[in-house]
């Protein structure tokens, strides 16, 4: 069994406006919106570093969850923006938490990254105990690599999400999940070692548009249950257009279907337990009520994961 | 109706655009698909013509242009 047990968030205090990343690229502030659902989002400063930001992340989950760093089983950190190619942020978190021998893995997924970690948390915290997923990203890095690219310059933020997954109780039972990835889209979405993030946008779109629903309406189906029986959808925040068109897919309301892209953008791995943790500040899953997680990014993977509200 | 016309037909209505007068000439390039008109028009050519089109052949290049698309349904025998 595994349990959600709570989720954090950090996000970088500079706010840029699409006024502000529009004149950098030669669009207006009205285009942005129109194209992604994003009014502005946050970029760190020069001095922060990807494990600055999960730490932060960390720190937020661990304190709301009530848990201390010296009781995790194992530390999982997606990051497609890390600063180093090796070693990655996930050992630097651990020993910035006071940890000197827990076991940590860097997943460098980007976007889908903290799913793909939830998923593999639910399988291993039986036996490591407590796994604290964290997905942090510093786009900024990335998207202010010249030349900068309209598609990719405007849609891309930095922070940091966390989510605590524990093997014996929290709000919502994991029940299970699908996992997809399919290399043969690698080139569609890819971020070079040192030249800009290339993305093939319509590619993207395409087969984000099909593949998301599918793994949600699979899942869903597989334990019996409809699109509409799901109390919230907390989706990769990638485009507020996409998260329409999966919510129309499936035939649901797209208020059921959190967003906060407007606010802050696509954050990549850490969109969505920052719209988890911001979800679950304002809102409680209910008993039997059920949670859906899903995402898509480079790889290309993608995929989805049901919880069930628990007696906490 | 021929299957040009056809294809014209539902161009003119996931897009609400006049389709480029040139056969080969780009929907993207010209304004007509962005990259949700394109997911729109796959599943509106999937409606009309009665096709499965697959996820791996779910490429922008071969539903580019209203020729490409013709050669892509002629191909799986539409």
């Amino acid at each position: 069994m595994a349990f959600l047990k709570a989720f954090g968030s950090y996000l970088p205090e500079r706010v840029v406006s699409n006024a502000e990343i529009g004149a950098r690229v030669g669009c207006d502030a009205e285009w942005i919106r129109n194209v992604s659902g994003i009014d502005e989002r946050r970029f760190a400063r020069d001095d922060e570093t990807v494990t600055d930001l999960a730490l932060r992340a960390a720190q937020d989950c661990l304190e709301r969850a009530g848990v201390k760093a010296s009781e995790l089983g194992m530390i999982l950190v997606a990051s497609g923006s890390s600063e180093r190619q090796f070693p990655g942020p996930a050992a630097s978190v651990a020993n910035r938490l006071g940890l000197d021998s827990t076991p940590c893995l860097d997943m460098s997924m980007a976007s889908a990254g903290s799913l793909f970690g939830i998923s593999l948390a639910s399988r291993l915290c039986e036996s490591l105990g407590p796994i604290l997923v964290i997905g942090a990203e510093k786009m900024s890095r990335i998207v202010e690599r010249e030349p900068m690219e309209r598609g990719v310059a405007i849609l891309f933020g930095d922070g940091a999400g966390a989510c605590l997954v524990d093997p014996s109780n929290g709000f919502a039972r994991i029940l299970d999940c699908g996992l997809y990835s399919d290399g043969a889209y690698a080139e569609d979405l890819r971020l070079p070692f040192t030249t800009p993030l290339e993305m093939n946008g319509r590619s993207v779109i395409l087969q984000a548009s099909r593949k998301i629903p599918r793994a949600i309406a699979t899942l869903l189906d597989q334990h019996r249950k409809r699109a509409a029986d799901v109390a919230v959808f907390l989706m990769h925040q990638a485009n507020q257009n996409l998260i329409a068109r999966v919510a129309k897919a499936l035939e649901v309301a797209e208020d059921k279907f959190y967003s906060n892209i407007r606010k802050f953008g696509n954050t990549s791995s850490a969109s969505m337990l920052i719209a988890a943790a911001e979800w679950s500040s304002a809102n409680k899953l209910l008993p039997g009520e059920t949670l859906c997680f899903a995402a898509f990014g480079a790889g290309f993977h993608w995929g989805a994961l049901l919880a069930e509200g628990s007696e906490a | 109706m021929d299957k040009r016309t056809q294809i014209l037909d539902i161009i003119r209505r996931v897009a609400g655009k006049e389709p480029p007068e040139a056969a080969d000439e780009s929907l993207f390039d010209s304004g007509v698909l962005d990259s949700f008109g394109l997911q729109d028009l796959v599943t509106e050519l999937e409606h009309i013509f009665d096709v499965k089109i697959p996820d791996r052949d779910l490429t922008p290049r071969k539903f580019e242009s209203v020729e490409r698309i013709e050669a892509y349904l002629e191909g799986h025998g539409k």
